[in-house]
């Protein structure tokens, strides 16, 4: 625990009338001047304000809210305390959220935190004692234990495996520093720098794959591409059935990204028709195709479409990735035979119309089974998993100041704040499990 | 038995001795009891003082105005700083002694320590009048009264050696044993258990073939352990080095069955970090060879202690494997190795303070405590004297020393917290703040506290302040003095030009030598080496250091939230068994103490934190 101010969601993530956030630290009202249009100077105590509360970078408006800012030492935990009552829409939360951990000084508050701070201070003593214990456990479960088991342990595994090789790597250099007389190889130290490497990777592509939660506010985004004319902004059209692309029946006709957002069994998705996949020799155009394999690249999905009469789906080879998250599709099918019907379904292709609107639902269910798989339960714990980002970055910003060419006992140190920020997650790190570590590698002992 | 001392302390080994010295200093009557006054200061294995967390503990008994530092400065005759090519935080002095030279002069020492009388006798029991300890019988009977005993018995209560299947009651080769004082403390309730260590056999010189063997020598400049110390006049030796081979590995496969530690004749645990050869062949059964150090006893003497090959085989199979390494061949063994067992008190019956928590007045310090090494044991003694000292002087005061002070702090703490589950050695990783707890500035981190509990003299205090006020005016004149851009630049140096650079802020700069400042600021020049590098470091660890004080405030709120010794712990609400039999084990005098406590959970913290406020 350290002096910032915290902030965390006081009710239950999920959709709800109201739902409440709680700030609390020294520089608690500096929210005011970070996601309000009020200075926090002429915000007066004790008295609820009805304002708009901002993104921290676009000054977009969020949602409009009620709140109330507590000076010290009149709050719950005896510092300034403000109390945000928002809507209770997972969007506006999360972006609320998003918003305040973004303040400098601020941090997402630990388990029982509130309480903890709000005993220093002496603002607890009329709580009954056991009634406190009972709370700070409901606030630990619900924030830890909860949120680890709901994920079926998966995600659990994957800190604690990190951390057991931070561990491990720790013990080499503490071999390396408490038993100079013993011959531990000094090559197993420097071996040690490209594992480190290794885990940044790991974990920054973690972060990365956690965007799901962007994802669900900003929405998932899905490329339409293939060549000329198979028909990419008709099919777009008939998903969004209103008319957000130029459709024509010219060759090239649609040169910008064009995007339309809709909503999919409750997953909100862009999607995007792209310029035809061709080589060109109108520049205007070839950065079209330059800026599709770009979207391509960076899409959660592909559709990849063709024209099921002439064009062969072999033609998107080189852009099928070996992940999962794409769907070969072969429009106008009612223009080709039964035997050419034969032949594409073999190879994995959906046949549809676009324009008869003949089974675009198989598109429609093929993302939603992706996007609900991506978006695992574990999303639901909104909290715990932005507590788990911090405490991942600061990791990360831990292991990257990691490098052998520094005092050892620095790297060390490094190393040792790493597996602590990751220990918040899934529990502490003892000496003893280093020792261990060292005794069970080296023989130590001259 | 006219005599009514303050303090009685029990052993003259290496707790004993600063045990007895610190209570003296204190200014408590004191009486040392040993059964031979001529081994008071013995080092009983390995001829050694310091390396890495126990060289740093010698500089914090120095700190503390103790004996050990300026004692092996007299003794010793080879000195290394370890680690001198990593960061000073990691460096650890460590030296080999002259064995009979560190006897005399910590035999010396003591001779000269005022209030302190010395008496021969071997303790057998306790004096108890009206459920109050009161002082010691001895082996004949007779009894020595004092308001405090501090017990530091090291391997001889009830200790067992073994050879072999060949067992000796003894606490040390060719010693008795120590019978009459586990069953009081039994009787009293406290939980006893049993540990093992061993000592590797000794060799004569004179047969060794050193010609074919690899050597160490110690360092060109060899630095002092005490701060008082100005410099090290000893002439310094060379150790030997040889290793085992895959003959030695087969012999001692081979007798297996024949080792006290693998029959199961030895019951107690021994310490993983110095594993008897057998041991080693059994969980590193891939390796080949080991290492094995040769090391000199002293001047004088033809004994060498083969430090790597401690066992409990038989003597026969010794003699067989230890002729089978190079330079050994014809070499002739003038002891043979042996292991030990003996008992210890679960340091959990502990306070900060090194009481006994069940009996008023009782103190502990040195392997009883669970713990191994002489510069443990020495802390530990130091700490166990001076709170002897103050409370047979009803001061009211207790001498406790945290985690953010010092490594006898994070020693202290691990062990009554945690308890033992093999004997405690000191190591830098045991440290969470280890970037702030280093050898060199000890002084700086202890001298004041001493002083004012009373264990550290005008002298030293004098020269503690001195070396302060220069440090502290030093670092004002780092931190003022502004570089130009030009002038770092000519050093060879890149510098991002914007805002003032302080003399400061280019020591912090990698790879910056003292030649460089020199040549930047001349004035530099007439620094003392030891004032320059307290700067220097303070620089180069910035950030990090800040970093440590930070959490130390955090550490350090919840060290002072005190918890009453009187605290019912089955009245407070939403504790379960478990978490109550914790806290009323261990009885926690803070809170920061009470969450270090082996499996409480932070619930049960808050819970007690809650009923304390309350309260």
């Amino acid at each position: 625990m350290d002096n910032k101010t915290i902030y965390a969601l006081s009710t239950v993530f999920g959709k709800s009338g109201v739902a409440v956030f709680r700030i609390s630290g020294s520089s608690a009202f500096k929210f005011f001047d970070a996601m309000t249009n009020f200075k926090s100077s002429e915000i007066e105590s004790r008295k609820m304000y009805y304002m708009p509360v901002l993104d921290i970078d676009s000054r977009e408006t969020l949602d409009k809210c009620l709140v109330v800012a507590f000076k010290a030492p009149c709050s719950f935990t005896g510092e300034n305390t403000v109390e945000i009552n928002c809507h209770g829409s997972k969007a506006v939360i999360r972006s609320i959220s998003e918003s305040l951990s973004e303040i400098a000084d601020f941090r997402m508050a630990e388990a029982g935190e509130f309480s903890r701070r709000s005993f220093y201070n002496g603002k607890m003593d009329l709580t009954e004692a056991d009634g406190l214990a009972d709370l700070i456990d409901a606030e630990t479960r619900l924030q830890q234990e909860v949120a680890l088991k709901q994920m079926g342990g998966t995600l659990f595994n994957l800190y604690e495996n990190w951390r057991e090789r931070l561990v491990s790597l720790l013990s080499y250099v503490e071999a390396y520093i408490d038993f100079p007389d013993e011959d531990i190889p000094q090559d197993t130290v420097f071996k040690i720098e490209n594992n480190v490497f290794k885990i940044i990777e790991e974990i920054e592509e973690h972060l990365q794959i956690n965007k799901v939660e962007e994802r669900l506010r900003d929405g998932f985004q899905v490329v339409i591409s293939g060549p000329t004319n198979a028909g990419k902004s008709s099919l777009i059209n008939t998903i969004v059935r209103r008319n957000v692309a130029i459709v024509s029946d010219v060759a090239g006709t649609t040169r910008d990204v064009i995007e339309a957002c809709v909503d999919i069994k409750g997953f909100p998705v862009i999607f995007s028709d792209t310029a035809g996949l061709r080589e060109s020799d109108d520049s205007i155009e070839k950065i079209g195709i330059d800026l599709a394999r770009k979207k391509i690249a960076d899409a959660d999905f592909n559709i990849f479409l063709f024209d099921a009469e002439n064009t062969e789906p072999e033609v998107f080879a080189d852009y099928l990735s070996n992940k999962n998250n794409y769907l070969l599709v072969a429009n106008k099918s009612d223009k080709i035979s039964e035997s050419r019907r034969k032949e594409l379904l073999e190879k994995g292709c959906i046949l549809i119309s676009a324009k008869n609107n003949d089974n675009v639902e198989a598109i429609i269910n093929a993302l939603y089974n992706c996007f609900n798989d991506m978006y695992s339960p574990s999303c639901a714990c909104l909290i715990t998993r932005q507590r788990y980002k911090e405490a991942l970055s600061e990791c990360l910003s831990n292991l990257r100041r990691f490098n052998l060419s520094k005092e050892i006992e620095l790297s060390a140190e490094d190393l040792r704040l790493a597996c602590r920020e990751i220990g918040k997650i899934t529990g502490r790190v003892e000496v003893d499990e280093i020792l261990d570590k060292i005794f069970s590698s080296f023989c130590i002992g001259k | 038995m006219s005599d009514l001392y303050d303090v009685i302390v029990v052993g003259g080994g290496h707790a004993g001795c600063e045990a007895c010295a610190a209570a003296a200093r204190t200014g408590a009557k004191t009486l040392l009891l040993t059964h031979k006054k001529s081994t008071i200061g013995e080092m009983s294995c390995n001829p050694a003082i310091g390396g890495l967390g126990k060289g740093h503990l010698v500089r914090e008994i120095d700190a503390l105005d103790g004996l050990m530092a300026k004692v092996i400065d007299k003794a010793g005759i080879q000195f290394r700083m370890l680690n001198l090519s990593k960061g000073p935080a990691v460096r650890g002095p460590r030296a080999q002694a002259d064995r009979s030279l560190y006897r005399k002069y910590m035999q010396q020492a003591l001779a000269e320590t005022e209030n302190l009388t010395i008496e021969e006798a071997a303790v057998e029991g306790f004096v108890i009048i009206n459920d109050k300890l009161s002082g010691v019988v001895l082996a004949d009977g007779q009894k020595r009264l004092a308001k405090a005993v501090v017990l530091t018995t090291g391997t001889f209560l009830n200790g067992v050696m073994f050879t072999g299947h060949q067992t000796t009651i003894g606490g040390r080769i060719g010693e008795i044993s120590c019978t009459g004082i586990t069953p009081y403390l039994k009787q009293m309730g406290l939980k006893l258990g049993r540990l093992k260590t061993g000592t590797p056999s000794r060799l004569n010189a004179d047969t060794i073939d050193w010609n074919v063997l690899e050597r160490q020598s110690g360092d060109e400049n060899p630095q002092a352990f005490s701060f008082l110390t100005d410099k090290i006049t000893n002439r310094q030796i060379d150790c030997g080095i040889t290793s085992t081979n895959e003959r030695t590995h087969k012999i001692i496969r081979d007798n297996f069955n024949k080792c006290a530690l693998f029959s199961g004749l030895i019951t107690g645990k021994g310490p993983r970090y110095c594993p008897s050869i057998e041991d080693k062949l059994v969980r590193f059964a891939d390796r080949t060879s080991h290492q094995i150090f040769l090391e000199p006893e002293g001047y004088d003497t033809n004994v060498i202690y083969p430090n790597g090959i401690s066992t409990s085989l038989p003597a026969d199979v010794q003699s067989d494997f230890i002729h089978t390494m190079k330079g050994l061949e014809k070499v002739e063994i003038l002891q043979f190795a042996y292991a030990i067992e003996y008992d210890f008190v679960d340091p959990q019956e502990l306070s900060h303070c090194l009481g006994v928590k069940k009996i008023e007045g009782l103190y502990l310090a040195g392997q009883i405590n669970g713990t191994t090494g002489y510069e443990e044991a020495g802390a530990q003694g130091l700490v166990a004297g001076v709170n002897a000292a103050l409370y047979a002087k009803n001061s009211g005061k207790e001498f406790y020393i945290d985690r953010s002070q010092a490594y006898i702090g994070v020693m202290i703490d691990d062990l009554i917290t945690k308890g033992i589950d093999e004997p405690y050695r000191m190591f830098t990783s045991r440290s969470e703040y280890r970037l702030l707890l280093r050898a060199d500035n000890a002084d700086a981190r202890l001298t004041e506290l001493g002083y004012k509990i009373g264990c550290v003299g005008d002298e030293r205090y004098m020269i503690y302040k001195e070396k302060m006020e220069k440090i502290q005016s030093f670092n004002n004149y780092c931190r003022n003095k502004t570089v130009s851009y030009a002038d770092i630049e000519n050093q060879g140096l890149s510098v991002k030009h914007s805002g003032k650079k302080s003399l400061k802020d280019v020591m912090s700069y990698p790879n910056v030598s003292r030649e460089t400042i020199e040549n930047i600021d001349s004035e530099i020049k007439n620094i003392d080496d030891k004032i320059y590098e307290q700067i220097e470091i303070d620089a180069k660890y910035s950030g990090y250091l800040k970093r440590e004080y930070e959490d130390i405030e955090v550490f350090k709120r919840d060290e002072n939230m005190k918890i009453r010794d009187d605290i019912d712990y089955s009245k407070i609400g939403g504790l379960s068994t478990e978490m109550v039999q914790r806290f009323t084990r261990v009885k926690p005098k803070t809170i920061g103490e009470a969450s270090r406590i082996t499996g409480v959970t932070p619930a049960a913290v808050t819970a007690l934190l809650g009923y304390i406020k309350n309260a």
